[in-house]
């Protein structure tokens, strides 16, 4: 692919901390290479505001290999930016061209408060997985892998699930601020699985309850979730939370 | 867990979302199938209306549609009054917005305005039921002339849509909010049920367009026939 250079303008959301109204912020960088990561873009940028005396930019950001789902910009009216299936750290400037304005956002939902400029407090997602998203096991020696048949479809299934990296696209898309794409790939993961079977009722339930605690919204199934998602976990899984969630709830016994 | 708690749980206003839609639906199918019988004058220039009177004092006279016509009430009320709390809840979930919208990139408009279309609906609403229900069952209806115990809902159609075109075209418009919000609400409906398996999501899918198309259709022909006097009295 060609190797190019180019100037570009970037709108960026600034913010002290959780109690500042924010603004955004216009900076100019110059001879950035098609060949950089988005986040290495910003690494100049902070560079140079570093050199000239100035707060740098704040950002989530870890493996940058598209696994961790530390990173959370919303790019352009997008999450994660342009690409499909991508994370932001896989993002590469070759996506933009000489002269371009990008406009980057931190996720909006008031279940996750801006810390400072584009990073979100992203706990509640955590307090979500302790609410049921795991199974319980006694420890000691390894059991044989193959103890437990599963069918390759559903092995399958679970493990595209399994593949939700918690970065919380699918709140930052959503216009209810739905947090239910993350929660029906954590409860889905587990429920395909027969290890997963002894707590599916507690957990569908209490990882609702614990995300309607967090103040996410409610699903409408508009699917923009799904169209940003950077695992591309399926929006059938949220018809799936809802029977698991309804199904506990109609029949449990407390 | 409490019944309570299950009912006001995110899913379980869903849920209440999807029943009352999905009965509302089924609403729609006798509502369209009774005043499709106007269109028997098409074929019959004589009935003036008769056939579609006579439906109508069946469905006004019995009592299992009189029963039934509570429960009506009862499901458009909680779903209107459900489906504004929770779009203002929703709403009410952001926060600060976006100065860049993710638009359509990725979600359909209709998916996103439910809220919006319920309401132009439930304008509508209001509207239709002064227009016919009130009279039929409160204020009264002229007898129709084959038979002294009915009333002539035919000729309040007549009446409504003869010479008024501003009347077709609210009419039209409020058809129109039906088709979006149906062609996302069948759908959506079965999903919060919990139906996930893809080979039935893709068959409801098909159905609902299907569905809201032909229902749309006809009763958008309802108010255009008698306008361009397809549909009227013989003489």
């Amino acid at each position: 692919m060609e190797h190019y250079n180019m100037n570009l303008t970037l709108k960026v959301w600034r913010q002290k901390n959780k109690d500042d109204r924010g603004q955004f912020e216009t900076y100019q960088v110059k001879n950035i290479s098609s060949e950089m990561s988005f986040l290495e873009m910003f690494d100049v940028l902070n560079e140079e505001l570093i050199r000239d005396g100035k707060d740098p930019i704040t950002f989530d950001h870890d493996c940058r290999e598209g696994i961790c789902g530390a990173c959370s910009m919303y790019i352009d009216g997008r999450p994660h930016g342009p690409w499909q299936a991508n994370t932001t750290c896989q993002l590469h400037m070759r996506a933009y061209k000489d002269g371009d304005t990008i406009v980057v956002e931190p996720w909006r939902a008031q279940a996750f408060p801006v810390i400072k400029d584009l990073m979100v407090d992203r706990t509640a997602f955590d307090r979500i997985i302790q609410a049921g998203g795991y199974i319980s096991i006694n420890t000691g020696n390894p059991v044989d892998a193959n103890a437990i048949p599963i069918e390759k479809d559903k092995a399958d299934l679970a493990f595209a699930n399994a593949a939700c990296i918690g970065c919380g696209a699918c709140v930052a898309s959503c216009k209810n601020s739905s947090a239910m794409l993350f929660v029906s790939a954590k409860v889905s993961h587990l429920a395909l699985l027969p290890q997963g079977d002894p707590e599916r009722k507690d957990r569908a339930l209490n990882m609702i309850a614990q995300m309607d605690k967090e103040g996410f919204g409610g699903c409408t199934n508009t699917g923009a979730c799904e169209a940003v998602c950077p695992k591309e976990i399926s929006i059938s899984n949220i018809a799936r939370l809802n029977s698991e969630y309804l199904r506990a709830g109609f029949t449990v016994d407390k | 867990m409490k019944w309570s708690a299950l009912f006001t749980s995110s899913i379980g206003k869903k849920l209440v979302m999807s029943l009352t839609g999905l009965f509302l639906i089924s609403f729609l199918v006798v509502h369209v199938g009774i005043n499709a019988c106007i269109f028997y004058d098409l074929f019959n220039t004589q009935d003036d209306g008769q056939m579609f009177n006579i439906a109508a004092h069946f469905m006004g006279s019995n009592w299992v549609p009189r029963f039934l016509e509570v429960g009506l009430f009862a499901g458009f009320l909680l779903h209107i009054v459900q489906g504004f709390m929770v779009e203002f809840q929703n709403r009410s979930r952001r926060g600060v917005g976006y100065a860049k919208q993710m638009g359509n990139k990725g979600s359909k408009w209709y998916s996103r305005s439910m809220g919006l279309l319920g309401t132009l609906l439930l304008l509508f609403l209001i509207m239709h039921i002064s227009q016919f229900w009130v009279p039929s069952r409160i204020t009264g209806l002229p007898e129709a002339s084959y038979n002294p115990e009915h009333h002539d809902m035919f000729i309040k159609m007549v009446e409504t849509f003869t010479d008024n075109p501003l009347m077709v075209i609210l009419y039209l418009l409020g058809v129109i909010s039906l088709y979006y919000h149906l062609i996302h609400g069948f759908q959506s409906a079965f999903r919060t049920l919990g139906v996930y398996n893809k080979r039935y999501l893709i068959m409801i899918r098909s159905i609902g367009i299907g569905f809201s198309v032909l229902v749309c259709l006809l009763f958008a022909l309802m108010p255009v026939s008698i306008y361009f006097g397809w549909i009227g009295y013989s003489n």
